[in-house]
């Protein structure tokens, strides 16, 4: 508490320039959301880098790297699964969901601070730890593990299956084991914020979108990490405590016959990491449509589309996202009714997806009176994100049908469908926050000039290097392949098409120094942000003036997207404000 | 374009099924492709038209925005569109995996292991053998472990290419020894895990002779990119005098199988 005027001070919107204090182990929230973004961070450097070089190995198997030489098959699926690892993990489950929510959530729901501050520093610090555990991985001898981010048994189980399967594969299970409580930890103290700690008049129905979005994700981390802790530990069992979870009977590697007589099941590896992993993709994505729907409001300066529905729509996503993991495993040797079954949760799950896209579009092009749309750099993200989640989301429901899986599974097909609508459109959320918010976190904004220039070779990038894999998926290219030169040669015809691929991954790389060259920037020089730069309703932009008084609340009057302008709005003579905060009293008592 | 995408992206087909999934697949290709269209001309059309404000005095201001045309109706739409799509394509599912293969069909096993595919024939006696972990010794000449004890195994022919006489449909059974593998014949149309544990079946008519890779599409290991083999198919005649030729080579041993 005698922490709160240092922190109204130094970290409110209306503040005097400048970054907040940084002190390391706070346990202030917003301190925190810093701190996990600048992790995220890194991850995203480490896990792009890590992606180029992939992506010249596989266009290039004989080159000749420096101080490495040529890089050997196992390297390639080394890089692979910690790219996916780094990426899925610690970039676009920290980012959007611990990042942003420990950014803003307190402020947006009125509250003073997190419910378990502690707790949730704690969160922050086992997640680094997690990372530091999984890049340890690099350097013991044999390397990373190889077997994927999904680490399918029995070549995630046997040190003998492969490079980088002994202690690089006990590091990262060792690591994920830490990164589910870390998660976990951080979700019990997001999810009792929501419920508990929101301030008076902040009813359900009245919390913004993202709000809402960090609810229903933090519920998924409850239910489905969990799990994934299981299988983790199920899995370091087999490795070394000599239990058959995972392994058959039978089971003969390297020419010789495994001593151990379990009759397990690599199939309940299969189950339990997908049931953990579909619900994933909606954590990493739910809060980039919470996000993109309040930032679309904003700039278009109308209330969004059918809230209601947009709430409906957030949790029927996070219910069917948990019912939904079959069909990663259509032609891994289910019951083919199961594979029914499974495509018709999926598709279902398609008819919330498409009613959000639809309200997107309708807040667009809805006809009421309203001012011009605002292209800030926020907003091009946000648009951005539409279209990568419309591009990336169509394809889900080809995917979704095990006649057609039944060629595709595992082809680029896919590797171009989780690219865009989980990585890319992931990413566009997660640069759209951090330009909305940057004031937030330094008092100033970020430069709108490169912040265009960024968006705009990102966007083109993006399409450019995801877009030709669907070409490659169709032809028959499986995923995983360090080169395209086989026995049987019938993928070497795609080679121009993957050179083009590599090209454009470089290119989209390098514009990211664009956005890094922006915060740094930006952070000295960048123009300072006035107390509430984007006009916002939502109240991580009110003034924290209330939080100095020890005794003060926090009170809500309205919804969260009161956008527009008054009644005889005229565009030649632009009204004062065209919005209300949700602070803002109402003009006659209710 | 449905044409073009074929001779341009989908490798040659040559299974019964093919052409009925390749229709499939470009139907949904086709739809989508629209529909994605759609979405980002209105996507563009909506930043476009909104540079613009809209004036209160201007006649589109009194008409309101309709959530029934702008949100049920499209939703409905959508919801009809993958209701359709669903039930069209498990049609094809059920007639591939629901239903097994013809009594007459071919057996055929095929056994994943670190980096190799290898093919089991059943011999003339119709019947495979039984196989055991503990004598699996590729280097011995036994890389699937065939139990010599066995009689029915005497006959079985084991082959590192795949060989199957064109228009008989073939059942065939998948295994791993080791890790998870992916069997996969794009020319086939036909993918499924060969997972250590489970003995798996698919079955499928090749119908258009000619040579075909088959991939692994299951990371397995550092060797993965190049767990290829090769899918002969030939006329009936020819794959006859290939078999026979096979059981001939094999004789001498199958007369001391029977013997010990």
């Amino acid at each position: 508490m005698s922490d709160m005027p240092r922190i109204a001070r130094g970290a409110g919107p209306a503040s005097t320039p400048g970054a907040p204090r940084l002190r390391l182990f706070s346990t202030h929230h917003r301190v925190l959301g810093i701190e996990y973004l600048l992790l995220s961070l890194l991850a995203v450097a480490l896990g792009t880098l890590l992606s180029l070089v992939m992506r010249i190995r596989l266009v290039a198997p004989d080159w000749h790297w420096p101080l490495v030489g040529v890089l050997p098959p196992e390297s390639y699926l080394a890089l692979v699964t910690m790219h996916g690892t780094l990426m899925i993990f610690f970039v676009l489950t920290i980012a959007p969901l611990s990042g942003f929510a420990n950014l803003v959530l307190p402020e947006q729901i009125g509250a003073r601070h997190m419910a378990f501050p502690r707790l949730n520093a704690a969160s922050f610090w086992l997640t680094l730890l997690s990372l530091v555990v999984l890049l340890a991985a690099f350097v013991v001898r044999g390397g990373a593990p190889i077997s994927g981010w999904t680490s399918y048994p029995p070549l995630s189980a046997l040190a003998g299956a492969g490079p980088g399967q002994a202690l690089g594969m006990d590091l990262w299970l060792v690591s994920l084991g830490i990164f589910c409580i870390a998660s976990w930890l951080g979700a019990v103290n997001l999810l009792v914020t929501i419920l508990y700690e929101r301030c008076p008049g902040m009813r359900l129905m009245r919390m913004p979108l993202t709000v809402w979005a960090w609810l229903v994700a933090s519920v998924l981390v409850l239910i489905s990490f969990s799990v994934l802790l299981a299988a983790l530990l199920m899995l370091l069992c087999d490795r070394h405590a000599g239990t058959s979870f995972f392994l058959p009977a039978g089971e003969v590697l390297n020419g010789v016959a495994l001593a151990r007589s379990g009759d397990g099941s690599p199939l309940l590896w299969l189950h339990l990491f997908w049931f953990f992993g579909h619900p994933e993709v909606y954590i990493a994505i739910l809060p980039g449509m919470g996000l993109t729907s309040s930032l679309l409001a904003n700039f278009t300066r109308r209330p969004i589309l059918g809230y209601p529905l947009m709430v409906a729509t957030t949790l029927a996503i996070g219910a069917l996202g948990l019912v939904v993991w079959g069909h990663h495993m259509f032609v891994s040797g289910i019951n083919p009714y199961a594979g029914t079954a499974f495509a018709l949760t999926t598709m279902a799950i398609a008819v919330p997806s498409a009613a959000k896209v639809l309200s997107w579009l309708g807040t667009l092009l809805g006809r009421q009176r309203r001012a011009p749309l605002r292209l800030t750099t926020p907003m091009l993200f946000a648009l951005g994100f539409v279209s990568l989640f419309i591009t990336g989301g169509l394809t889900g429901p080809i995917l979704a049908q095990p006649a057609l899986d039944s060629y595709l599974h595992n082809t680029f097909f896919v590797v171009a469908h989780f690219h865009l609508i989980m990585g890319m459109a992931g990413a566009f959320s997660i640069f759209a926050g951090v330009y909305y918010w940057f004031p937030l976190m330094s008092g100033r904004l970020l430069s709108e000039r490169l912040g265009r220039w960024h968006f705009l070779l990102t966007f083109v990038g993006a399409y450019a290097t995801f877009f030709p894999m669907h070409f490659a998926g169709l032809a028959g290219e499986p995923r995983h392949y360090a080169q395209l030169t086989g026995t049987t040669s019938s993928l070497a015809g795609l080679l121009p098409l993957q050179r083009g691929i590599t090209w454009a991954a470089m290119v989209l790389a390098t514009a990211q120094l664009l956005f890094l060259a922006n915060l740094v920037v930006s952070l000295r020089r960048g123009r300072l942000a006035p107390a509430n730069p984007w006009q916002a309703t939502t109240l991580e932009w009110a003034p924290l003036t209330w939080q100095l008084l020890p005794t003060a609340e926090r009170h809500v009057y309205r919804g969260p997207y009161e956008y527009g302008p008054a009644k005889g709005y005229c565009r030649m003579e632009p009204a004062q404000a065209d919005f209300k905060m949700q602070c803002d009293e109402p003009a006659e008592p209710e | 374009m449905p044409a073009s995408l074929r001779t341009g992206w989908l490798p040659p087909d040559g299974s019964l099924h093919g052409p009925q999934l390749d229709r499939l697949l470009e139907s949904n290709l086709a739809v989508l492709l629209a529909l994605l269209l759609l979405a980002q001309l209105l996507l563009l059309y909506g930043v476009l038209r909104s540079r613009r404000g809209v004036d209160a005095a201007h006649p589109a201001v009194e008409a309101r925005t309709s959530a029934w045309r702008t949100e049920t109706l499209p939703l409905l739409l959508c919801c009809l569109l993958f209701a359709a799509m669903a039930i069209s394509s498990q049609r094809l599912w059920a007639a591939l995996r629901y239903q097994g293969p013809a009594p007459g069909a071919m057996q055929v096993e095929a056994v994943g292991v670190q980096f190799q595919w290898y093919f089991r024939y059943p011999g003339p006696d119709g019947r495979f053998g039984f196989v055991r972990p503990a004598l699996v010794n590729a280097a011995a000449g036994n890389p699937l472990g065939l139990d010599p004890n066995d009689r029915r195994s005497g006959d079985d022919i084991v082959s590192s290419v795949l060989v199957l006489p064109a228009g008989r449909e073939v059942d065939l059974r998948l295994r791993a020894h080791d890790v998870i593998h992916g069997f996969f014949i794009p020319g086939m149309r036909l993918k499924q895990n060969a997972v250590p544990g489970l003995l798996l079946h698919v079955h499928f008519t090749p119908v258009v002779g000619g040579t075909y890779p088959i991939l692994c599409t299951q990371v397995c290991g550092s060797g993965h990119a190049r767990m290829q083999a090769v899918l002969h198919v030939v006329p009936p005649g020819e794959f006859a005098t290939w078999l026979a030729g096979r059981e001939r080579a094999l004789t001498p041993a199958a007369e001391e199988g029977a013997r010990q």
